[in-house]
């Protein structure tokens, strides 16, 4: 048996193979099977809703030419942003996965190394039984930090500049530069901008916490070297008139990820 | 088709009615390129972490992408191609009859290479998959399928077609095909049709785990137990441990694909599980690395004047490190630190540079001369080919674990996130330079290769050249 053919293929190749495979895949699929997967149009909710509006608000120009006008009545108004923020989150999705973002940021809090002092509520299963979770993205590398709290900390402009030029916000980024999200400058974001920036936001959007940045103070933590203005800050943050791009560098994320600790 | 020869008195079938020898240069060549795109897509992911890329913005460039090119190529450009070359001259020769179909080889090293490329193409333009080592575009997944149907067909022929027992090699050959095919089924089809969220991690943890569990290390360890008993021309030290490696891989490397993902929303007693069985492999790992240092022990020499051995036992070592080092990593405890750090990078390339790539750099080693009827034009650019491949690559993993330490550390101790990219820049650069040193081995392996190819055969070209360097 050990040494025979029919042994290896059938008792090692197969066998052992089906056993691995109900007792690691099959026994937590069942176990979730009743949680119900939340189709893109189910996962709208009123704080995704608010930014994706807000990306109108800040870029109309480049909000009509993606998307085109909202109609008139309130009812067909309602389902129209709707449909096109799945839209928007759909595309954004598909192009965090083609970038490669989940290589280098994660998308699961974890219950030890203070991780939930630094982003948020530890991740549960019922948060992951959705479209966009298909496959999943938990990652297995943080060379930034994970996203999977990052909704609502920064403002769509926040994002917009960093998307643009990385280093101009966080200093000494190692991550790469998207120019191909803007027509030219960080406060012409094309369709592919708006959306990635869209997913980017509706990420922890579920949870009660959010958002954060609203709220933001300084971090109690000491910050490496102080940068000049860095009350100036709040408001780049907040009011996110960061289109000059170097100019709103004086709130790093670490500041604000960091001020999450002290809540 | 050969019924006609089966009709005819039972014949002994020579090298040349047994092995193309031409489709396993093929094989080796189209690897070495895919290796060569692999280590560059490499070099510019971590150009990029020192903040030196030179072609920051450029949307076919992005690192993002070629960070996923570097790791398909590596798999399934490079150790694909080379296992495939070695298997076509392994199996036949161990089994004493020819693959299937060698027109159907042909075929498949067509397919594969178009896998392998439409998988790179369809990469750098923005349509990977969200799958670790499963980011093969979704409309390229049924066509790997069939390919690796054919290869399971091509292989499993001959071995179905032998009499007599079967030696260890073809235990892992057998169960790799069957494995290789179920595991690229179940990682590529389940987690983006079939199931989302927790359970998808779990299926996708099992598909990166089998994926180096079941396809590249079987095949890795056939061949070893195929070539080192050639060069040190003794049999393998005791069929007893070869049982317990083989039925031990077999049992405990399926089951602990969560341990990718501890400390996830996966139930925790399946994460326990994965751990246990995990720390067992370890075990199981250890008798075959003493299997195999009984058999070369006393001699020892050969470490030294042969240089395949000295690849392939090089990468013994490095094996053994790795799984020992995994025993460790997998616990809970280490997990805390180390999850998400560059230790885990370090750890991946130990096990598939300093043992895969190591292996099938060894096996290349010892088949060019043989096939191309000359010695290597240059001893010593196999060395350097050696050196720098050996030292680059402790050098990187020595330097990652360090860094993923205190990356680890810095994160649990609520640091600004900045300081972690911060003193990761020096790490990060050495990291570079030992890639360089690598990619500097492999160049001298390539140029080696050319002034070979075009050296004169050796005299007397029809025998099989002493192979100098295998000579003892």
């Amino acid at each position: 048996m050990f040494e025979s053919k029919s042994g290896i293929l059938y008792i090692a190749g197969i066998g052992f193979f089906a056993l691995a495979f109900v007792s690691n895949a099959l026994v937590p699929w069942l176990m979730y099977n009743d949680l119900k997967e939340q189709t893109v149009e189910e996962l709208i909710n009123s704080n995704l809703r608010y930014q994706f509006e807000d990306l109108a608000r800040r870029y109309p120009d480049s909000f009509n030419a993606a998307y085109g006008k909202p109609p008139g009545g309130d009812a067909e108004h309602d389902a129209w942003w709707n449909e096109k923020c799945g839209d928007a989150l759909r595309y954004g999705h598909k192009l965090y996965v083609g970038e490669g973002c989940w290589h280098c940021h994660s998308q699961f809090i974890r219950p030890v190394s203070n991780e939930e002092a630094r982003w948020g509520p530890v991740s549960r299963s019922v948060e992951y039984q959705n479209e966009l979770q298909r496959p999943v993205l938990f990652g297995t590398r943080r060379v930034g930090p994970d996203l999977c709290r990052e909704g609502g900390r920064r403002s769509n402009d926040w994002h917009a500049v960093h998307f643009f030029r990385p280093d101009s916000l966080s200093q000494d980024s190692p991550m790469p530069e998207y120019p191909w999200f803007f027509d030219g400058s960080p406060d012409k974001p094309n369709a592919k901008g708006l959306a990635i920036m869209t997913y980017v936001q509706w990420l922890g959007s579920w949870q009660e916490s959010y958002p954060y940045y609203e709220a933001y103070v300084e971090s109690p933590l000491p910050r490496p070297e102080p940068v000049e203005g860095a009350e100036g800050g709040v408001a780049a943050a907040t009011e996110g008139d960061a289109a000059g791009g170097e100019s709103a560098n004086a709130t790093s994320p670490d500041a604000e990820a960091t001020r999450e600790n002290s809540q | 088709m050969t019924t006609a020869s089966n009709a005819a008195e039972p014949e002994i079938r020579t090298h040349h009615d047994l092995v193309d020898e031409k489709i396993v240069k093929f094989y080796f060549i189209t690897a070495l390129i895919f290796l060569t795109a692999s280590m560059l897509a490499g070099l510019l992911v971590s150009l990029q972490l020192i903040r030196h890329n030179p072609f920051s913005g450029i949307e076919l460039f992005s690192p993002g992408r070629w960070r996923m090119v570097h790791t398909n190529a590596v798999a399934y450009g490079f150790l694909a191609n080379g296992f495939l070359g070695a298997l076509h001259w392994a199996i036949p020769r161990l089994t004493l009859q020819p693959v299937y179909d060698r027109r159907l080889s042909w075929l498949i090293y067509g397919a594969w290479q178009f896998v392998v490329g439409a998988t790179a193409v369809g990469i750098l333009l923005g349509q990977a998959q969200g799958l670790e080592w499963g980011e093969t575009p979704v409309w390229i997944d049924p066509i790997a399928q069939l390919g690796l149907l054919l290869v399971a067909i091509n292989f499993m022929t001959p071995i179905a077609r032998m009499k007599g027992p079967m030696y260890v090699s073809l235990w892992y050959f057998l169960a790799a095909f069957v494995w290789t095919f179920l595991t690229y089924a179940m990682g590529n089809f389940i987690p983006q049709y079939f199931v989302s969220g927790t359970s998808a991690g779990a299926v996708g943890g099992l598909f990166i785990h089998d994926l180096v569990g079941l396809f590249v290390t079987p095949l890795g360890w056939g061949l070893m137990y195929y070539f080192v008993p050639i060069l040190i021309k003794k049999p393998i030290w005791s069929h007893g441990l070869s049982l317990v490696g083989f039925w031990g891989l077999a049992f405990f490397y399926p089951l602990q694909g969560i341990h990718h993902f501890l400390y996830t929303p996966i139930p925790m007693f399946l994460q326990y599980g994965a751990v246990v069985s995990t720390i067992a492999v370890e075990l199981v790992v250890t008798t075959v690395i003493i299997n195999f240092f009984g058999s070369i022990w006393g001699n020892w020499g050969l470490v030294k004047s042969n240089l395949p051995i000295r690849f392939f036992y090089t990468g013994m070592v490095y094996y053994f490190l790795t799984c020992l080092q995994c025993s460790f990593q997998v616990t809970l405890t280490f997990q805390k630190v180390i999850h998400f750090s560059d230790w885990v990078v370090g750890h991946a390339h130990m096990v598939m540079f300093g043992v895969f790539s190591m292996w099938i750099m060894g096996m290349m080693t010892y088949l060019f001369p043989r096939m191309l009827k000359r010695d290597w034009a240059s001893r010593s650019l196999c060395e350097w080919h050696y050196w720098l491949s050996t030292v680059g690559l402790f050098v990187m993993v020595a330097d990652l674990t360090l860094l993923g330490l205190f990356q680890g550390w810095s994160w649990a101790a609520l640091e600004p996130w900045d300081a972690s990219t911060e003193f990761s820049v020096p790490f990060w650069a050495l990291r570079s330079i030992a890639g360089l040193a690598m990619f500097g081995g492999l160049l001298a392996f390539l140029l080696n290769i050319w002034l070979t190819f075009r050296a004169a055969p050796a005299a007397g070209a029809e025998s099989v050249p002493a192979a100098g360097l295998a000579a003892t």
